[in-house]
């Protein structure tokens, strides 16, 4: 371990119990309402895990001394390592507390969530994990430009990847702050500063080496932890869902009771929950969500690149067969958690809701549901574990995120649209990490100023966007001979836009967000997908078939080759392990 | 290497044949699930009673539940079974199409 690490980790120390230490002076009496007084037994278990962390982040720091080190821990990680760090990634506090909050309120509306979210990965194992893996190197750019004009398909490319980063980043640092002040009883700039300091040196000294181990430690964590909860809330009704579910209806219908409806309609609301309810109304709506959910998944770019990180296409495979199972047992688990808030945390309002009123809903919003469920089995020392792991889960997925983000901006447009490719590793890692140093301060700043705002389209936005730009241009690069650069190009930017002004326009952001009356919105869907990706596969299509260019001609007769490589792995790049 | 090894592979039929067979499997197994997680969708979009039916009389549970959680399921199973399948079976062969080709 060099000196500069030394000496960084002991900034960290210091920053660490900066923080914490000024939260003596804090104090309860400052801040919004949402503050609760200082939790130390989740700041301790959150201190440990980074103590631990940042030890592995030293271990791995003497393994990464090549881009490839830095990028795709020198694709030495098994297919079950990174399948629970696939999982790691994706399952971010937003799965976590946001189904089991989205559950806790709507009961089987969560579920409708849940599935979509899973359903994208099988279609990655089917059709995309071996290619990626036979094809690429660093990132998915790689792969998309395989045989294409190198400039423009990874121009493209990285800003593909920078928007889908941007907005999940957004989401997450803010996230982050929110939750740190209900968690622990901090200040939200702490959290967003912390969540910046800690992840930057992950990624920093340890690349993809330490961002994956730190991965796994968390899913595993986080995995535990959810299984736990849902064996308690099982254990409470003799492992009979039925029963579970009898008991939440009959709580919720009580609940409507003391909130004033009448006995028929409490009936209803009671029942409501069991079924599908008002959350998607339209079916446009429907599809459209479902179709960023599923494809959205294949064009998230801190996804992808993970398919870079093991040894063979086995391996790929492996990785995404056990990373769909976590995901999918994790959703199972999210709904039981859900309903059990529902009976342990409604009966319970003196503690759990504000000011002990059921009308004004659950201490430190709807998503904080699991988190009170934790206390209400497993006492305080659980509710610290749990804290810390959603927050730990933040800063786990934010690293990822960071790590994509510098690899798009060192090796898509530092090294090859810049520099052509006439790079040295040594420069190409020098490049990496100070854009990780930029990206740490940007994501903290955006953090700072989206503070007040609401962000939960944020999420649904990176989906779609990623859905609409990345998976079309990948997809149709791999799998159709006729491709071209410029219909790739063309169809990936008209997904990029469309995408995104279609959300600003839509009620999400429209009315909820830029605070326009209800009914201007422009566009009445929850999520434009549906349109964008038809879209940009059409665009994609009908330019490269109008694509008579030279360049054309020839990136045509170079699908051969790339098909050969990709269906056997025959000169794929094997980053091997040290 | 590869030009020429990727020319070699191209040219022995098998390697066609092999491409094809598992390029089938793939887009059978893909379909599988985007009808299973589209029905689930459309009867959300179309049929909400559907799903909000008792599952047995006098149950609490509906069959929304388990066809929820079957969908989860039946996408993980999928998964596998493709996975297996890849790793034994097509890989075998694979390798001993390349061996083949280029000898």
């Amino acid at each position: 371990m060099n000196p500069t690490t030394t000496s960084l980790l002991a900034v960290a120390a210091i920053i660490l119990i900066g923080v914490f230490g000024t939260a003596f002076g804090a104090g309860p009496d400052l801040g919004q309402t949402t503050q609760q007084t200082t939790n130390w037994v989740a700041i301790s278990m959150f201190a440990g895990f980074v103590i631990i962390t940042l030890g592995i982040t030293k271990w791995a720091a003497a393994r990464t001394r090549s881009v490839a080190d830095f990028y795709t821990a020198g694709g030495g990680i098994t297919g079950f390592q990174n399948g629970l760090a696939i999982a790691g990634d994706y399952m971010s506090a937003a799965s976590f507390l946001g189904i089991s909050g989205l559950v806790f309120a709507n009961g089987f509306d969560g579920l409708i969530f849940s599935i979509g979210w899973l359903v994208g990965w099988p279609v990655i194992t089917f059709l995309m994990a071996e290619r990626l893996r036979n094809l690429g190197k660093f990132t998915f750019a790689d792969v998309a430009s395989y045989r294409f004009a190198q400039t423009p398909l990874r121009s493209f490319a990285a800003t593909g990847t920078l928007v889908v980063v941007a907005f999940y980043m957004i989401a997450q640092m803010v996230g982050a702050g929110q939750l740190i002040k209900v968690l622990f009883g901090l200040e939200y700039i702490y959290a967003v500063v912390l969540v910046g300091v800690i992840m930057m040196m992950y990624v920093l000294f340890g690349g993809m080496t330490a961002t994956t181990w730190v991965q796994i430690i968390k899913a595993v964590l986080l995995l535990g932890g959810a299984t736990f909860m849902a064996v308690m809330v099982l254990l409470q009704f003799g492992f009979n869902p039925e029963a579970l579910f009898a008991k939440a209806v009959e709580v919720k219908t009580g609940m409507a009771l003391d909130l004033g409806k009448t006995a028929a309609e409490a009936a209803t609301a009671g029942a409501s929950i069991m079924g599908p309810g008002g959350l998607i109304n339209d079916p446009i709506s429907a599809i459209s969500v479902g179709m960023a959910l599923m494809f959205g998944t294949a064009g998230l770019p801190h996804i992808l690149m993970r398919f870079f990180t093991v040894p063979t296409a086995k391996e790929a495979r492996k990785s995404v067969a056990w990373a769909t199972t976590w995901i999918g047992y994790f959703y199972i688990l999210t709904f039981i958690i859900g309903f059990g808030a529902i009976v342990n945390l409604i009966p319970n309002p003196g503690e759990y809701f504000v000011g002990g009123d059921l009308a004004k809903g659950l201490n430190g919003g709807g998503n904080m549901a699991a988190v009170h469920l934790a206390n209400a089995v497993g006492g305080n020392v659980f509710l610290g574990f749990i804290s810390a792991v959603a927050f730990a889960t933040i800063l786990a997925v934010v690293a990822g995120l960071t790590l994509s983000g510098a690899s798009a901006v060192s090796h898509d447009l530092y090294a090859s649209v810049w520099r052509h490719g006439n790079v040295d590793s040594d420069t190409e890692l020098r490049v990496s990490k100070i854009t990780t140093v930029i990206l740490g301060i940007v994501a903290v700043l955006l953090g700072i100023l989206f503070e007040k705002q609401n962000v939960a389209f944020m999420v649904m936005l990176a989906f779609t966007v990623a859905a609409s730009a990345n998976f079309p241009v990948l997809f149709m690069a791999v799998l159709w001979k006729n491709c071209t650069t410029r219909g790739a190009v063309a169809g990936g930017i008209v997904g990029l836009i469309m995408s995104v002004t279609l959300t600003v326009v839509s009620p999400a952001v429209w009315e909820a967000t830029l605070g326009n009356p209800k009914g201007s919105a422009l566009f009445p869907y929850s999520t434009p997908a549906v349109f964008s990706i038809t879209a940009a596969f059409f665009v994609i299509w009908l330019v490269s078939i109008l694509d008579r260019s030279p360049q054309a001609k020839k990136e045509r007769a170079l699908y051969p080759d790339q098909m050969t490589r990709s269906e056997t792995g025959v000169g794929a790049s094997m980053a091997s392990s040290h | 290497m590869s030009i020429e090894t990727w020319g070699q592979i191209r040219a022995n039929p098998k390697f066609q044949k092999f491409v094809k067979k598992r390029n089938r499997y793939s887009i059978i197994m893909s379909i599988l699930v985007i009808i299973a997680y589209f029905g689930f969708i459309l009867l959300v979009a179309f049929d909400k009673p559907f799903l909000a039916q008792k599952l047995v009389p006098g149950s609490v549970t509906s069959l929304g539940i388990p066809i929820g959680v079957g969908v989860i399921l039946f996408t993980i199973i999928l998964t596998w079974i493709y996975v297996r399948r890849a790793n034994t079976e097509f890989d075998t062969e694979a390798a001993a199409i390349l061996e083949e080709s280029t000898k």
